[in-house]
């Protein structure tokens, strides 16, 4: 029987997909008490690392776990390599794009996208307007997040342009699955994630400003500890070595951008921020953030520092920007677009608000500027009341909406109780730009909605994560 | 190294230190209490004062002090900062801070330390598990202490990690000597009472010194013996002069490291130098109690100047 909902282990009718082959003969000899065991295990491991997250808004239970399934995602070298070109090429056009929409706009001028989309758009920083970024590089780090509804059906769901998050939960998994099942690892020829850290050091040195030494001083800007990332702000500057500073820790000295050391003030190159634009400089952006650092704007603007990613990246990764990702990538590269969009409604585009509103129930309607899955409806698993409250708001600001088709997003087996059971998931593979060029780590983030029948995989919604395999071919 | 993760390391290690000690402090309290007869509520008001945390718990509870209630705020009350449960979670949160100078099985510990205690510490602990919860206390610090001490490179972080326990620790043996030290004056001696027994044995235990004073000066502790024991004794790891000596090593260290000599360094060699070159007969003669007074003042001196030259906040 053909099945509506494709499974990566086990196709749409049942038969086992090549690249799970090994995996399921393991699975089918080990002793399902022993993986429960495992599974609580992990569980263990990660709160004794610490890698809890905060959940906004509610004081209780304010650290929680992202909960961890064993069975890991498998993808196959030679899908990987298809998704790789079609994410290079999407990253590269991202890049292209910024450096365009803040210097000369040929893609306004050409027709391509309207006038509005930029000047109108809150994520459009009007104080990056002719800048150029040391290296050309405006996102040091995307991440792409994907959705899949058949064998060879990717979907880019979404472009992370600002500051990307996850990429130590794809290390910690990877570490977990080692030290829990080394068996697998040497029956499987699984590629390697481990050097993502090292990559990172490497890419972000490479786009250190003219000014700085052979070897760049590079530091990760945190918001501090109560921030719901801050364990990954933490693990990536000890993993590549590097300090982990607060807006506090640093100072604009005779126009650099310096950190409080235990010897005096030490000159930064190149800074990682994890503090969004707003937060950055209190001088150029909002005046009561207590996060940023006076003046680090000017410092930029004068070549004396690399940000990154580079303020105002947000503009590509806007949802409503994103319905015109095909023709960007067309625009740029000169290329078709490798990878798909979802297909959009803008709802600010009487047309397709029409349409939206006479197809709520089937639609998904998401916020222009909203993240983290907050703000969003989705058609055909909300109540009539969700719906009608939606349609309210929607008619009110309908420009603050896009909507797109309710897809049949693929799933994975996690382990229950009762077996494995098929959940939805995606994945955020992690892509490193530099003037080197462009740097996937094989696999990435895979995120799973633990509910069953659930198309919601965020982490603040109930979602979990697995470890995800590439192949080796 | 940053200056704020410097600061960060000094506090978390004294952090530990009080808790430890605290738990210390409760043990010698609950042991005074079960072997005296009579009200003991007094001894509960000098634990208190040990551990300064007297005046909080005055402000919260009014000025009877009962040994449940004690025991209570220096465990795990909320309102009292420097409660053990306080104190667990404002290392573990240090450790946070200072994540990239640990080693992960440094963060770990700590970590470790806290979740354990908060669980252990989750409600009031009913007298018979009293015992078991200051063991645990006590041994989750060895674990930190040992993770420390194990994986821990000897360079600038170690440094401020170590002059921060040995402050904390000095200042903690010098409060106890200072809530203490009438026991130890010479115009007690002559009375010799099992009561005056009782208290040296006490202030012997709350720094875990019986079994080590008694190996060098025999089984009847005498109060000049106690006192140049906690002061002076440079084998002793909970003397003042030890700690000073720590202290003194780890800011040389950090000099050399550094190839610079700070005001810090000066004030460490005048408290070596003026302070410990005494013998203990000088100090009983010139006052013990000023003697404690003064000392306290010029390591929170030191701790203080040590913040500012090194950069802990601005």
């Amino acid at each position: 029987m053909e099945n509506a909902i494709f499974d990566e282990m086990w196709g749409r009718d049942g038969a086992l997909r090549e690249a799970y082959s090994d995996f399921n003969g393991w699975f089918e000899q080990e002793d399902p008490g022993r993986l429960r065991k495992k599974q609580a295990e992990a569980e263990r491991l990660f709160r004794l690392t610490g890698i809890t997250f905060n959940v906004y808004g509610r004081a209780e239970a304010a650290e929680r776990l992202i909960p961890f399934d064993i069975i890991p995602r498998i993808i196959s070298g030679r899908e990987w390599s298809r998704l790789a070109r079609g994410i290079e090429q999407r990253v590269r056009a991202i890049n292209a794009f910024l450096h365009d929409i803040y210097h000369r706009q040929e893609i306004v001028r050409a027709g391509r996208l309207p006038a509005e989309m930029i000047s109108r758009n809150e994520a459009f920083l009007p104080q990056m307007i002719g800048v150029s970024p040391p290296g050309g590089v405006y996102t040091h780090i995307v991440g792409i997040d994907l959705v899949r509804t058949g064998p060879d059906e990717f979907f880019v769901l979404e472009d992370n342009a600002r500051t990307p998050s996850g990429v130590s939960y794809m290390l910690e998994n990877r570490e977990t699955m080692l030290h829990m099942f080394p068996e697998l690892f040497s029956q499987n020829r699984v590629q390697a994630v481990q050097n993502y850290p090292r990559q990172l050091r490497r890419s972000l040195s490479a786009c250190a400003p003219a000014s700085a030494s052979d070897k760049p001083t590079v530091a990760v800007l945190t918001p501090g500890i109560y921030n719901s990332a801050y364990y990954e702000h933490s693990f990536l500057a000890d993993k590549m070595g590097v300090e982990l500073v607060e807006g506090h820790d640093l100072r604009v000295i005779d126009g650099r951008v310096a950190m409080r050391t235990t010897r005096g003030y030490k000159t930064i190159d190149v800074l990682y921020r994890r503090v969004d634009d707003d937060f950055l400089d209190p001088l150029n952006f909002r005046p009561d953030s207590a996060l940023g650092i006076p003046g680090i704007m000017d410092v930029y603007r004068a070549g004396g520092i690399t940000i990154a990613n580079a303020p105002g990246t947000g503009i590509a990764d806007d949802k409503a920007i994103y319905s015109y990702m095909p023709d960007i990538v067309e625009f740029y590269t000169g290329e078709k677009a490798l990878l798909k969009n979802v297909p959009t409604w803008r709802c600010n585009e009487p047309d397709s608000l029409a349409y939206v509103l006479d197809n709520l129930t089937e639609l998904v309607v998401k916020e222009v500027h909203g993240s983290g899955g907050y703000g969003m409806l989705i058609g055909p698993t909300a109540s009539k009341r969700e719906v009608n409250e939606f349609r309210k708001k929607l008619i009110a600001n309908p420009g603050n909406y896009i909507a797109q088709p309710t897809l049949s997003l693929s799933t994975v087996p996690i382990f229950t109780k009762a077996g494995l059971a098929p959940r939805h998931v995606d994945l955020r593979p992690f892509v490193l730009v530099s003037p080197q060029g462009v740097d996937i780590t094989p696999g990435g983030l895979t995120r799973v909605a633990l509910k069953k029948g659930s198309l919601v995989v965020n982490s603040s919604q109930g979602g979990g994560t697995k470890d995800t395999w590439v192949l080796e071919d | 190294m940053l200056g704020k993760t410097a600061g960060g390391l000094f506090w978390m290690f004294r952090y530990l230190e009080r808790s430890e000690n605290t738990a210390r402090l409760i043990e010698a309290g609950q042991r005074i209490a079960l072997t005296r007869s009579g009200s003991v509520d007094d001894e509960w008001t000098s634990v208190l004062q040990s551990a300064g945390a007297y005046a909080g718990y005055v402000e919260t509870h009014g000025s009877e002090v009962t040994r449940d209630g004690a025991i209570d705020w220096m465990l795990r009350d909320k309102d009292n900062p420097s409660s053990v449960l306080n104190m667990a979670e404002a290392a573990r949160n240090n450790g946070k801070t200072v994540r990239t100078a640990l080693t992960r099985e440094a963060w770990e510990s700590v970590n470790e330390n806290w979740m354990t205690l908060k669980e252990a510490l989750k409600r009031k602990v009913p007298e018979r598990d009293l015992p078991d919860v200051l063991t645990l206390i006590r041994q989750r610090s060895a674990f930190v202490r040992g993770a420390m001490h194990g994986t821990m490179l000897r360079n600038d972080i170690y440094d401020f990690a170590r002059i921060g326990t040995f402050i904390e620790r000095a200042d903690n043996t010098a409060r106890i000597l200072d809530v203490k030290y009438y026991v130890l004056l010479p115009s007690v001696v002559s009375v010799g009472s099992s009561l005056d027994n009782v208290q040296w044995q006490t202030i012997l235990r709350s720094v875990s010194a019986e079994g080590g004073f008694h190996m060098t000066f025999g089984q009847d502790p005498r109060p000049r013996e106690i006192a140049q024991f906690l002061i002076l004794d440079r084998r002793m790891p909970r003397s003042l002069a030890f700690c000073v000596d720590k202290i003194r090593s780890n800011l040389g260290y950090l000099a050399d490291d550094y190839g610079v000599r700070l005001r810090c360094h000066s004030m460490c060699d005048q408290l070596a130098d003026h302070t410990m070159s005494r013998d203990i007969d000088e100090i009983i003669e010139m006052g013990l109690h000023e003697f404690i007074t003064d000392f306290l003042k010029s390591l929170s001196a030191l701790g203080g100047q040590t913040e500012i030259d090194y950069r802990f906040y601005n």
